[in-house]
């Protein structure tokens, strides 16, 4: 007989052991894909490796990817750790975005030291106010906050949709439903010369910072622990629970927002409806992937954005469907589900005990 | 006002609402089985898009319809077993395990549909279920479009209506499904699996959740589009909560939604010119939310819902 | 006498995780008696039960189970079939029962296949109500069980085990929920039942109805057997001397003049979302050096009283004053600064967040406080200081003030909550059922220190189940009844029973 029995403390090893087998485990997975879709599996490996460290491009490609996930991925690592279950990252980026596109692309002509923060600035808000939303309708109501955001993701994308064929739609656009560009002096300077990679990501890497510490060392910090762990026992307390849910619903839509600042203002220059391949959901990932921590939403960015761009240029190179990256991300995550599982628990089995046959 | 008055009166109008309602019904059907036992299953709109994959893709290969039908009932089974594995006996988070499974099922069915059509640029079509010609019954006058040349997918989903209600009111099953889902321990200490009971029900609901996905490949329309489930799953989950959980109302709900739907696309038709067209799209996500809020106060949560249970941890 | 013995456990041990909860424990039943299986919390009894109903897997031992012909059968562990089948009975502390299904249901549940498609309630409704006539255990069998009362729901408990032809009862605590004349009442149903043939294990840490009502007396200890003996050979000193290993500690209390009121509630109503969280029209005072216990049948609106001192729902209507001074709309954080410290009922639930760390918990209620933050960040080596001291004074053991406070025993959260509270010196204290689940050794140590605040000057309200604690530490008595207060005009056990039952005004 196999019996289940919580371990008495987690070791530290697991908690930076289960996400690393995660993704080797996942990463081993794609080999079954790759074999159904009659490729070699060591050649695939061979060139998305290639894909993602095969040159200096590569590798700031990589970066590129890995900056709009590692600001959703923050976004979901901080309201899980709440328990609030904002799985509406994709509508709070088009909302940050399309923010950014509305005030600069030539709304406000001025120095680009004030566009550039008041962009990021009112980004953030839309974003943080596309969370307020569903936060409200939560403690107000009761209503499920995960059907809400899930919800809404699809309201706001056929609201961009709107917007882009009507008020936001570029004049000298043909017609396409796309915006007009973010002007030269409110996009986020780029990191490196003729590279992609630009300011967005160093925002991102600081703003990843101040979250870890915030979290573990502020009073703030310390109520959304509360929060998160036990609500009743906060509450109990007197922290002021709804306060705190808000207060993390208003960071976690902003970094949300920013990332789709960050990709207008930073990338593209000009929003388009499908500015977005995803990264509001792939965030999620990020965010167990990361055990929830900031400066683990880093590295699983990292992690993840690889797998992405190394797909691509095994797709290009080899004609096998580029979605293999969304199933290895996918399988990501049920194994650092499984792998927590295993770090909580431990499987015992206790054959002879009682056998009185 | 007249315009309206006259949507309301038509016969394409209703037709529509129940064909719209269909894979909802089937969704709203397999969620509120899943909840009953006490797991939430956010896998659905996954598994609608698996369906949708395997029942179309079945008969491309050249099986027949209801071989299409069988096949993805199955692949969603086979998705909720593995939602049913991490979420029961692993007792993992309910949430992200269906979150997981939404991108795996995603992944894979995009995946295989790719894999094997390399190269198209139009998706290719299969013939559909065609419209049901009952001798009679579809010639009467206004019943007669609207229920009576229905497709068969629409029918087996009324009859799930009746099924579901059936057992959850009137078996055994049905009293132990629902206690499982309030108290697993009085399951348990009756003698009965509470894993198994939960494992069992979640593998059916998802089952049915794949049938409403197949619907939308083989009877609403003929051929496979990626993000053609566009948020029904999520609409679902909000619908059995609007519905408390019942059969009864969970059709009810679907309908109501149906109704809606097609009612938007009328009067965008008749509007178009005066509000843009999204407003309209928006309108069943929006009416979801607001079906939410409105029933989410008085919400009676199966007691057990979200909570894992454990042999021996009492 | 071998002949008639049921059931026969033999050497059964079970550990969970370091802990011992059961150390080769023997035990016979012989046919119509009534077994007392007696010990403090966390002596075992009920992982006792556990194994023999199947829900644990014994790491050690064999049961043994007679037939309807008496001839004993070796009974497969772990399996709650199995020993449905056997017939034996469990009705357990927390009922096992689902609340949407009716009674008749929740009987059946189980004992028909699951496959079939149609169900036989004619039979079964029949079956039923012969039970309940020879046992005399009457519930409504087609209403939700959600909207029966507490002793409606063991009865059904207990018909579910005879409805599956139980020969051995195992009733886990069955009285601790009930009030003194309805546990009189199930006692004397137990008595009949078994001159039907019924054999019945009851576990019980009440000295008093065990020595009333058994025919025989096993006591454990630490998870061991430390001795059998015939009701008719017991006297509580000997036995409670054989539960706790050593002769019961008495508190001692001295006799202290009340001072000015710490406490007023003027006519509060709380509407509750239940019963049990709803008070009407209640006034009381606490003064300081005065202990007020508040008795009552769980579910009478203790929850409401305690979760309005506690800041956590407001008044309806009426006032509430701390130190004389009005709090218009209480919160918990008004409440901690207004001077009242709280021990809340559920401990684990209420009192501590188990995944922070034992330190971090030491802080929670003072997160405002200069000393523990400045400028909004918190100041780790007070916090960590702060917790070696409190886990000093307070004796809280553990793995350290770093580890997750769930990793702690009952007894020491409830030492952490203790150093939390009474650190800050309350004027008003709200003890909620403190001791309930500790050991005796650590049910002291609460009763001492809530004597020692109430030496201090603080005043404290003692919300309690057990009528035997409220008794040994209260100055006054209030009974809770159907969201009532009323002061207990004496401290005669027998009229607060009848105030409890609400059978006097």
């Amino acid at each position: 007989m196999i019996r289940i029995e919580p371990r008495e403390a987690t070791s530290r090893t697991f908690s930076v052991g289960v996400p690393v087998l995660s993704a080797l485990i996942s990463l081993a997975f794609a080999a079954i894909p790759l074999l159904a879709a009659g490729a070699n599996p060591i050649t695939a490996y061979g060139e998305m490796f290639k894909g993602v460290f095969g040159s200096v491009f590569a590798v700031t490609e990589m970066l590129t990817r890995a900056t709009p996930l590692i600001f959703t991925g923050l976004a979901a690592a901080l309201a899980f750790r709440a328990k609030l279950w904002n799985i509406g990252g994709e509508g709070q980026l088009y909302l940050g975005a399309m923010a950014a596109v509305a005030i600069g692309s030539g709304l406000l002509d001025i120095s680009g030291i004030l566009l550039i923060p008041i962009i990021i600035v009112l980004g953030a808000a839309a974003g943080a106010a596309g969370m307020a939303a569903p936060t409200y309708l939560k403690v107000r109501f009761g209503a499920d906050e995960v059907v809400t955001t899930l919800l809404l993701n699809f309201i706001i994308l056929i609201f961009v949709q709107m917007m882009l064929e009507g008020p936001l739609q570029d004049p000298m656009g043909l017609g396409w439903p796309q915006s007009a560009p973010v002007l030269d002096q409110g996009m986020l300077p780029p990191l490196m010369d003729r590279m992609r990679v630009h300011s967005g990501l160093i925002l991102a890497l600081v703003l990843a910072g101040l979250a870890q510490f915030m979290l573990a060392r502020s009073v703030w910090g310390f109520k959304l622990r509360a929060v998160g762990e036990n609500a009743a026992a906060a509450r109990h307390a007197g922290i002021n629970v709804n306060r705190s849910l808000f207060g993390v619903a208003l960071i976690s839509g902003g970094f949300a927002g920013l990332a789709g600042v960050s990709e207008v203002a930073g990338l593209k220059g000009y929003l388009t409806a499908d500015l977005s391949p995803g990264f509001g959901y792939t965030g999620i990932v990020v965010a167990m992937l990361a055990g929830l921590s900031p400066i683990g939403v880093v590295i699983a960015a990292l992690f993840i954005a690889s797998v992405f761009v190394g797909a691509d240029g095994m797709s290009r190179a080899m004609g096998v469907s580029s979605f293999l990256a969304d199933l290895v991300v996918s399988v990501s995550l049920l194994c650092v589900l499984v792998g927590g599982f295993i770090a909580k628990y431990r499987i015992v089995r206790s054959g002879k005990a009682g056998a009185t046959t | 006002m007249m315009d309206l008055l006259n949507i309301l009166l038509s016969e394409s109008f209703w037709a529509a609402s129940l064909r719209i309602a269909t894979p909802l019904i089937f969704g709203v059907l397999g969620a509120l089985i899943c909840e009953r036992s006490g797991v939430l299953n956010l896998g659905i709109e996954g598994i609608f898009v698996v369906g949708a994959m395997c029942g179309w893709m079945t008969v491309w290969l050249g099986s027949g319809l209801w071989g299409g039908v069988l096949v993805a009932a199955c692949a969603g089974a086979l998705f909720g077993l593995l939602h049913a594995i991490l979420t029961v006996p692993l007792g993992l988070s309910q949430h992200v395990s269906g979150l997981g499974i939404t991108l795996f099922a995603t992944s894979v069915s995009y995946f295989t549909y790719r894999t094997a059509l390399p190269n198209v640029s139009s998706p290719p079509r299969i013939e559909p279920f065609q419209a049901l010609d009952i001798p009679v019954l579809s010639d009467l006058p206004f019943l007669g479009p609207v229920l009576f040349q229905q497709t068969a997918l629409t029918w087996l989903a009324l009859l799930m209506v009746l099924l579901v209600w059936y057992v959850l009111q009137r078996t055994a099953l049905g009293v132990a499904i629902k206690a499982v889902g309030d108290n697993p321990d009085s399951v348990d200490a009756q003698g009965l699996s509470v894993y198994g009971l939960r494992i069992g029900a979640i593998v059916a609901g998802s089952a049915l959740m794949a049938l409403g996905g197949a619907f939308l490949t083989m009877s609403a329309f003929d051929a496979f589009f990626f993000g053609m489930v566009n948020g029904r799953g999520w609409v679902c989950i909000a619908l059995v909560i609007f519905a408390s959980w019942r059969p009864g109302k969970a059709l009810f709900g679907a309908l109501l939604f149906g109704a809606f739907d097609a009612l938007q696309v009328r009067l965008q038709t008749e509007m178009g010119a005066l509000v843009p067209g999204q407003i309209f799209l928006m309108a069943p996500y929006i009416l979801s939310i607001i079906a939410l809020v409105i029933a989410a106060r008085s919400a009676d949560y199966p007691r057990a819902l979200l909570t894992p249970w454990f042999k021996g941890q009492r | 006498m071998a002949e008639n013995t049921v059931l026969k456990l033999s050497g059964l041990s079970k550990r969970f995780g370091s802990v011992v909860a059961n150390d080769d424990v023997s035990l016979t039943l012989v046919k119509g008696e009534v077994l007392a299986l007696l010990g403090e919390n966390g002596a075992g009894k009920t992982t006792l039960m556990n194994m023999l109903f199947g829900h644990y897997l014994p790491d050690a031992g064999t049961v043994e189970v007679a037939d309807a012909n008496g001839v004993l059968h070796a009974l497969p562990l772990g399996h709650p079939q199995a020993a449905l089948a056997a017939g034996i009975g469990m009705v357990h502390q927390h009922f096992a029962l689902a609340e949407n299904i009716n009674a008749l249901d929740n009987i059946t549940l189980g004992s028909e296949p699951l496959r079939s498609l149609k169900r036989n309630r004619a039979a079964a409704r029949a079956k039923i109500d012969g039970i309940i006539e020879r046992s005399g255990l009457k519930a409504p069998l087609d209403v939700p069980v959600g909207q029966l009362s507490v002793g409606e729901r063991q009865r059904v408990e207990i018909l579910k085990a005879l409805y599956r032809d139980a020969r051995i009862l195992v009733l886990d605590e069955p009285t601790a929920v009930l009030t003194p004349q309805e546990a009189d009442t199930l006692f004397s149903n137990i008595r009949s039942m078994i001159t039907d043939g019924l054999s019945v294990i009851f576990i019980s840490h009440k000295l008093r109805e065990v020595l009333e009502f058994s025919d025989r007396i096993a006591v454990l200890r630490h998870g061991r057997k430390v001795g059998e003996m015939a009701t008719t050979d017991a006297d509580e000193a000997k036995i409670a001397r054989m539960m706790v290993g050593a002769d019961t500690p008495k508190v001692a209390r001295q006799e202290m003049s009340p001072g000015a009121p710490v406490l007023s509630l003027k006519n509060v109503s709380v509407s509750g979302r239940s019963q049990r969280e709803t008070l009407d029209n209640v006034s009381l005072t606490v003064n300081a050096n005065e202990i007020l216990g508040v008795a009552g049948i769980s579910g009478n609106g203790q929850a409401g009283l305690a979760q309005l001192i506690a800041g956590l729902v407001q008044p309806s209507s009426g006032t509430i004053a701390v130190d004389d001074e009005d709090i218009p709309k209480p919160t918990p954080s008004r409440m901690v600064q207004a001077g009242v410290g709280r021990i809340p009922e559920d401990r684990h639930h209420e009192g501590i967040v188990g995944a922070m760390s034992v330190a971090e918990n030491m802080v929670i209620e003072r997160l405002d406080d200069p000393d523990i933050q400045s400028l909004g960040l918190l100041r780790r080596e007070a916090i960590a200081d702060n917790a070696v001291k409190l886990a000093q004074a307070y004796d809280v053991r553990g793995p350290g003030v770093d580890a997750s406070a769930r990793l702690l025993s009952g007894g020491n959260i409830q030492k952490l909550i203790l150093a939390r509270v009474f650190e800050r010196a309350p004027r008003l204290i709200l003890a909620n059922q403190p001791t309930r689940g500790l050991d005796m050794g650590a049910a002291a140590t609460v009763g001492r220190r809530l004597l020692e605040a109430r030496a201090r000057g603080a005043g404290i309200v003692l919300i309690s189940e057990d009528l035997d604690e409220i008794l040994g530490l209260a100055d006054r008595i209030a009974v809770i009844r159907d969201g009532h207060l009323t002061e207990a005009p004496t401290n005669n056990r027998e009229q607060i029973g009848l105030m409890m039952a609400g059978a006097a005004a």
